[in-house]
C-alpha cells in the first residue's frame, strides 16, 4: 500500500507539518513516495528521506510556484495513479485543504481532514478527526480503496529515521484550464516564526489597551522564538494583522507552549487553542476565564509582567 | 448575477458540546443553533453585492426540517428565497453532490460558503462542489470585488495573503473582513416569512465514509498559580515541570 505526501514549503524550505506528514506516512507503515510542487531548495527535498520518505519527486515547473488549488489537485491525482499510490496524506492548511478536497472529488476516494492520530486498520480503516472547533472528536471509518488524509498538526512527531535520498525529477503536463485563476500578487510576512507551525505562541488581547503596546510582547515572542497572536477585537480593530487572529474564526493554534495576555478568555477564543500542551495567563483579572482552561497562571498587570518575565527567560538561558 | 450562498445549521460557539445515544449522537438539549459563523460572513457578503445591484440570493441548506429556523434567519437578513435539500447532512462528499446538483438545476454563476463549518471543520465543500462543476474553487477568501464578470479575491495564505483574479463561475470559501456580519432587522424577519422556502429531496449518492462514534477530550487539570512578584519561579515551572521551553 504505497503512500503519497504532497509536501508544502515557503520560501523554498519544506514547513514542518509537511514535515509531520512525511512522519505520519511513514508511521502507517509506508512505503512513502513525498511530492514537492514548485520552487524548493534541492538539499530541503533530499532531507524528505531522514522523515522516512523512500522516493522523493520533485514538480518542479515553474508554473507550479504559485499555490493554484486546481493545479496542485490535478498533479497530485496524477502521481498518485503513477505512483499506484492508494492513499494521499498532507497537512491540513490553507492550502493543503482546499486542495485535498478537490483531489478526492476527483479520485473518488474518503477524505477526512483534520485527523488527531494514526488510523486504527484492525476493523477497518478508522481515523479519529477532531471536530466542533476541539472541542471532540469523531472516528469515521473510511471505505474506498482510496483515501486522502488531511492531517492536524502533531499527528505525528517529525522526527529522523533515516538518511537524505537523491530526488526524482518528476515531468507534469498542465492543462490551461487548471490554470483560470491566477495570482496577481501577494504579501507575506518574512523572517516571522509563522503562526500555525510555531511551538510557541506569545498571543495578546483587548488588555494590551493598544497596538502602541505590542513592542514589549514581541520582544516576549523574540527571546522564546515564538510567533504572536491575538484575540479576535484586536484584528477587528486592526492593532494587529487579521493572520495573527487566534480562535474559532480565526487560526487554530496547536503549541506546545501558549501565552495568553490581557485575553479574558471568551470560549471561541480557546477553541482555537485547546490543543495547546500547556497554557499559561496572564490577565490582571483573577476571575478571568481563561484560568479555567490554564495550566499556569498569573494575577498581574501585563505592563508590569511581560517585562519581568522576559528579563526572567533572557536570566535563566 | 445568481448567486447560491450554501448555509449550515450549527450549534451557537458558546455552546457545551454532549453526544448521546452510547456517543453516536449530537445531544441537542438546551442547545442554540445558528447561522455558521464563516456561512454568515458569505451571506453578508451576498448581500452586499445584491444591493449594489443586478444580483439575487438565494440560499441553500442540506439538512432536515429542523433547520428552517436557521433558513429562515437567512432570509430575513436579505436573501431572496431558499433550498433545503431534505437530508441529514452526515458526510462532505454527500453534502457537496448535492449543492452541485442544486448549482446545475439553478443555474447559479458565484456560489459562496464559508471556509469551514464550525461542526465538523472540514473546510472541504467548497472544493468538492468545484471539482465536481469542474469551476475553480477558491478558499479561505478574505476579499471579493467585481469588475464586471472578472472578480478580483484576497485569500489567506500562511501569514499573510494572495490577491487573485477570477472569472465567473466559481466556488468561494469566505471568512472575515470579507463583509460584516448582519443582523436582521423587523421588516426583514416579517418578509422572510413569506419569501419561499423549496424543499427538494436529495439526489443518491455512494459515501466513502462512516461515522463509528463520538469522543470528549479528557478534563483540564487545575490551574497552578504563580505570583506576579515571582515570575522566574514560572519559568522554572516551564522548564522543570511541563518541560515546554
Ligand atoms: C461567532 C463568534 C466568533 C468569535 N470568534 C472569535 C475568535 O475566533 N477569537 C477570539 O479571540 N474571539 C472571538 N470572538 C469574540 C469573543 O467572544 C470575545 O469577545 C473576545 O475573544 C474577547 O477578546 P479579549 O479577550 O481580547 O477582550 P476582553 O474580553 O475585553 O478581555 C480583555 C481582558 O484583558 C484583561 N486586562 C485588561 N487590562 C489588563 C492589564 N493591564 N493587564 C492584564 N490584563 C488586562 C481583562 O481583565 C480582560 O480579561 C467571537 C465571537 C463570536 C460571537
Ligand atoms: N449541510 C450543509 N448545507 C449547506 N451548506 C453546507 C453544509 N455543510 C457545509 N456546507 C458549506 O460548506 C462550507 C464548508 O463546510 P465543511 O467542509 O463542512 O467545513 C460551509 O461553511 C458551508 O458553506
Amino acid at each position: 500500500m504505497a503512500i503519497l505526501v504532497f509536501v508544502e514549503s515557503a520560501e523554498g524550505k519544506i514547513k514542518k507539518t509537511s514535515l509531520e506528514a512525511v512522519a505520519y506516512a511513514h508511521a502507517m507503515g509506508g512505503p512513502v513516495t513525498a511530492i514537492a510542487l514548485g520552487a524548493v531548495e534541492k538539499s530541503e527535498l533530499e532531507n524528505l528521506g531522514k522523515y522516512g520518505a523512500q522516493k522523493v519527486l520533485h514538480a518542479a515547473d515553474e508554473k507550479l510556484n504559485q499555490g493554484i488549488i486546481q493545479a496542485y489537485a490535478s498533479v497530485l491525482a496524477k502521481a498518485m495513479e503513477d505512483e499506484n499510490a492508494d492513499i494521499l496524506v498532507l497537512a491540513n492548511s490553507t492550502l493543503g485543504t482546499p486542495v485535498s478536497a478537490r483531489v478526492a472529488a476527483k479520485i473518488g476516494a474518503s477524505l477526512a481532514s483534520n485527523v488527531a492520530e494514526l488510523p486504527a486498520t484492525a476493523g477497518g480503516f478508522v481515523v479519529k478527526r477532531s471536530i466542533y472547533t476541539g472541542k471532540a472528536f469523531a472516528f469515521v471509518e473510511l471505505k474506498n480503496q482510496k483515501k486522502v488524509l488531511g492531517i492536524k498538526k502533531n499527528a505525528a512527531e517529525a522526527n529522523e529515521v533515516g538518511s537524505p535520498i537523491s530526488v526524482t525529477p518528476y515531468a507534469v503536463q498542465l492543462a490551461d484550464a487548471d490554470f483560470s485563476t491566477s495570482i496577481t500578487s501577494s504579501e507575506k510576512a518574512t523572517g516571522e516564526v509563522l503562526l500555525p507551525e510555531a511551538n510557541i505562541v506569545v498571543s495578546g488581547g483587548r488588555g494590551m489597551k493598544g497596538p502602541e503596546h505590542w513592542g514589549m510582547l514581541e520582544e516576549l515572542a523574540k527571546t522564546l522564538h515564538a510567533a504572536t497572536g491575538c484575540s479576535k477585537p484586536v484584528s477587528d480593530m486592526g492593532w494587529r494583522p487579521h493572520h495573527e487572529h487566534v480562535g474559532q474564526t480565526g487560526v487554530k493554534v496547536a503549541p506546545q507552549l501558549y501565552i495568553a495576555i490581557g485575553i479574558s478568555g471568551a470560549i471561541q477564543h480557546l477553541a482555537g487553542v485547546n490543543s495547546s500542551k500547556c497554557i499559561v495567563v496572564i490577565n490582571k483579572d483573577g476571575e478571568a476565564p481563561f484560568f479555567k482552561a490554564a495550566d499556569y497562571g498569573i494575577v498581574g498587570d501585563a505592563f508590569d509582567v511581560l517585562p519581568k518575565l522576559t528579563e526572567a527567560i533572557k536570566a535563566s538561558k | 448575477m445568481k448567486i447560491l450562498v450554501c448555509i449550515t445549521h450549527v450549534p451557537d460557539t458558546t455552546s457545551k458540546i454532549n453526544f448521546t445515544d452510547n456517543n453516536t449522537r449530537f445531544d441537542t438539549t438546551g442547545v442554540q443553533f445558528i447561522i455558521g459563523p464563516y456561512d454568515d460572513y458569505a451571506l453578508a457578503r451576498a448581500i452586499e453585492l445584491k444591493e449594489a445591484g443586478g444580483a439575487s440570493v438565494t440560499v441553500l441548506n442540506v439538512g432536515l426540517a429542523d433547520t428552517e429556523p436557521t433558513i429562515r434567519k437567512a432570509l430575513a437578513i436579505g436573501a431572496d428565497d431558499a433550498i433545503r435539500v431534505n437530508a441529514d447532512p452526515t458526510d462532505s462528499f454527500f453534502v457537496g453532490a448535492q449543492i452541485a446538483e442544486q448549482v446545475k438545476a439553478g443555474g447559479y454563476d458565484l456560489i459562496l460558503m464559508g471556509r469551514e463549518s464550525i461542526d465538523y471543520n472540514s473546510g472541504v465543500v467548497h472544493g468538492i462542489v468545484g471539482e465536481l462543476l469542474g469551476i475553480p474553487s477558491i478558499s479561505p477568501v478574505m476579499k471579493l470585488e467585481f469588475e464586471g464578470t472578472k472578480a478580483k479575491l484576497a485569500r489567506e495564505i500562511e501569514g499573510g495573503k494572495e490577491y487573485l483574479e477570477v472569472s465567473l463561475p466559481f466556488v468561494a470559501g469566505c471568512q472575515e473582513p470579507i463583509a460584516e456580519w448582519k443582523i436582521p432587522n423587523m421588516r426583514g424577519i416579517m418578509s422572510a416569512r413569506t419569501k419561499p422556502l423549496k424543499v427538494v429531496e436529495p439526489v443518491a449518492v455512494d459515501s466513502g465514509v462512516q461515522l463509528q462514534k463520538f469522543e470528549l477530550p479528557p478534563a483540564k487539570g487545575s490551574v497552578k498559580m504563580v505570583s506576579a512578584d515571582n515570575v522566574a519561579e514560572l519559568v522554572t515551572l516551564l522548564k522543570n515541570e511541563a518541560k515546554v521551553l
